[in-house]
C-alpha cells in the first residue's frame, strides 16, 4: 500500500523542504521505496538540499507533458538505494501542470513505491492545488511565529474543505531558551491554535545549516534536528514516538510546569 | 528587573493577537463584521430577556461540530450572560 503525503505550510521559508528531505530521507532509511517530488515548477530547491542538482536530466513536466518516462526523470539519491527524486522545472511556472495530470502521473508512481512525499511550494494557488490533489496525508509545517501560524490555520482550513483524511503539525525551529523566558509560543500555544494532531517538534539547529549546505539531509545524526526527524518518520510509519524533552538543563520548576502542560 | 514589570510576555501578546486574527480569518469577515453580529444578537435576545452585554463573548471556532461530510465546520459560539430571565 503506497501513502502519498503533500508537506505544506503556506508560508514561505518554514522549513517544507527541508521536512520534505529529511522525511523521505528518513523512510528510505528504513528500507522503504520513497519518491520524493518537487512540485515547486519555476522555484525548484529539492534537488540541491538532496545534493542531486548536478544528475537532473529530466524533470516533472517533462513527464507530464510526455517528453519522456517517469522511470527516465526519477534520480536515485545517493546515499539510500530505495530513495529517489522527481525534480521540478526550473523555466516553467505553475501553470505549466494541472491537477489531473499530478493525480494520473502519482496514480501510475503509487505501484512502485511505498511512499511519496510531495514538497508543496508556498502560497494558496495553483502550485498548492497541484500538490494537495493526489495526497492521502498532509504536513503542515510552521514555526512559532505569528504569521508563519496564520498561514498554516488558512492552508489547514483549505486542506479540511478538500475533505484531506489526516492533517498534523510539524512545528520548526522551536527555540527552548526563548520559549522558557517568555518570548515565543510553546509548542502547546501552537497546538491549542491550530487544534491539529502534533506530528513532532523540530528544535532550531545549526546543523540544518550546515547540512543544506553541504546537501546532505541530517534525519539520523546526533544532532537535535537530526534526532526530531527520526522521531517524525517513526511517527509517520505508526510507532509511538515521546515527544523530545527540551527541558534538559532546566530548573525544576520549568519541568514540573511542562509536566501539567503535558497533561 | 525590568521584566518583572512587564505585564505581558511577547509570547502572550503574539497568542492573543493571532487569536482575534483567526477569528476574523476562519469566519472571512472582519471585526467590524463580528461586531455588528453581536450588536444585532444583542437587539434580538434583550427582546426578550434582559442580558449582559457588556460581558457577552462570540467567537468562531473551528474545532466545531462534525459536518455532513465528516470535515470540520465552522461553528459560531455566543456566550450571553443572562440577568433576568422573566422580563
Amino acid at each position: 500500500m503506497c501513502e502519498v503525503i503533500v508537506v505544506t505550510s503556506g508560508k514561505g521559508g518554514v522549513g517544507k523542504t527541508t521536512t520534505s528531505a529529511n522525511v523521505g530521507t528518513g523512510l528510505a532509511r528504513m528500507g522503504k521505496k520513497v519518491c520524493l517530488i518537487d512540485t515547486d515548477i519555476g522555484l525548484r530547491n529539492l534537488d540541491v538540499v538532496m545534493g542531486l542538482e548536478n544528475r537532473i536530466v529530466y524533470n516533472l513536466v517533462d513527464v507530464v507533458e510526455g517528453h519522456c518516462r517517469v522511470k527516465q526523470a526519477l534520480i536515485k539519491d545517493k546515499r539510500n538505494p530505495t530513495l529517489y527524486l522527481l525534480p521540478s522545472a526550473q523555466t516553467r511556472d505553475k501553470s505549466a501542470v494541472t491537477p489531473e495530470q499530478m493525480i494520473k502521473m502519482i496514480t501510475h508512481l503509487r505501484e512502485q513505491f511505498d511512499y511519496i512525499i510531495l514538497d508543496c511550494p508556498a502560497g494558496i494557488e495553483q502550485g498548492f492545488q497541484n500538490a494537495i490533489a493526489a495526497a492521502d496525508r498532509a504536513i503542515v509545517v510552521t514555526t512559532p511565529e505569528v504569521s508563519a501560524i496564520r498561514d498554516a490555520d488558512r492552508i489547514i482550513g483549505l486542506l479540511e474543505a478538500k475533505e484531506m483524511s489526516k492533517i498534523e503539525l510539524v512545528i520548526n525551529r522551536l527555540r527552548y531558551d526563548l520559549v522558557k523566558r517568555g518570548d515565543m509560543m510553546s509548542q502547546g500555544d501552537v497546538v491549542d491554535i491550530l487544534a491539529i494532531p502534533l506530528l513532532g517538534i523540530v528544535p532550531d539547529d545549526e546543523n540544518i545549516v550546515i547540512a543544506t549546505n553541504q546537501g546532505e539531509p541530517l534525519v539520523g545524526s546526533s544532532a537535535p534536528a537530526g534526532i526530531a526527524f527520526e522521531n517524525i518518520v517513526n511517527r509517520l510509519t505508526g510507532k509511538e514516538v515521546p515527544f523530545m524533552d527540551f527541558s534538559r538543563g532546566v530548573s525544576f520548576w520549568m519541568k514540573l510546569t511542562g509536566i501539567f502542560h503535558k497533561i | 528587573m525590568k521584566r518583572f514589570f512587564r505585564r505581558k510576555t511577547s509570547k502572550q501578546i503574539a497568542k492573543d493577537r493571532l487569536k482575534i486574527l483567526l477569528i476574523s480569518d476562519r469566519a472571512n469577515c472582519s471585526p467590524d463584521m463580528m461586531d455588528m453580529i453581536k450588536t444585532d444578537i444583542v437587539k434580538v435576545i434583550s427582546k426578550y430577556m434582559k442580558i449582559d452585554a457588556s460581558h457577552m463573548e462570540i467567537q468562531i471556532s473551528k474545532t466545531g461540530t462534525k459536518g455532513k461530510l465528516g470535515s470540520k465546520t465552522p461553528t459560531l459560539y455566543a456566550n450571553i450572560p443572562i440577568l433576568d430571565i422573566n422580563q
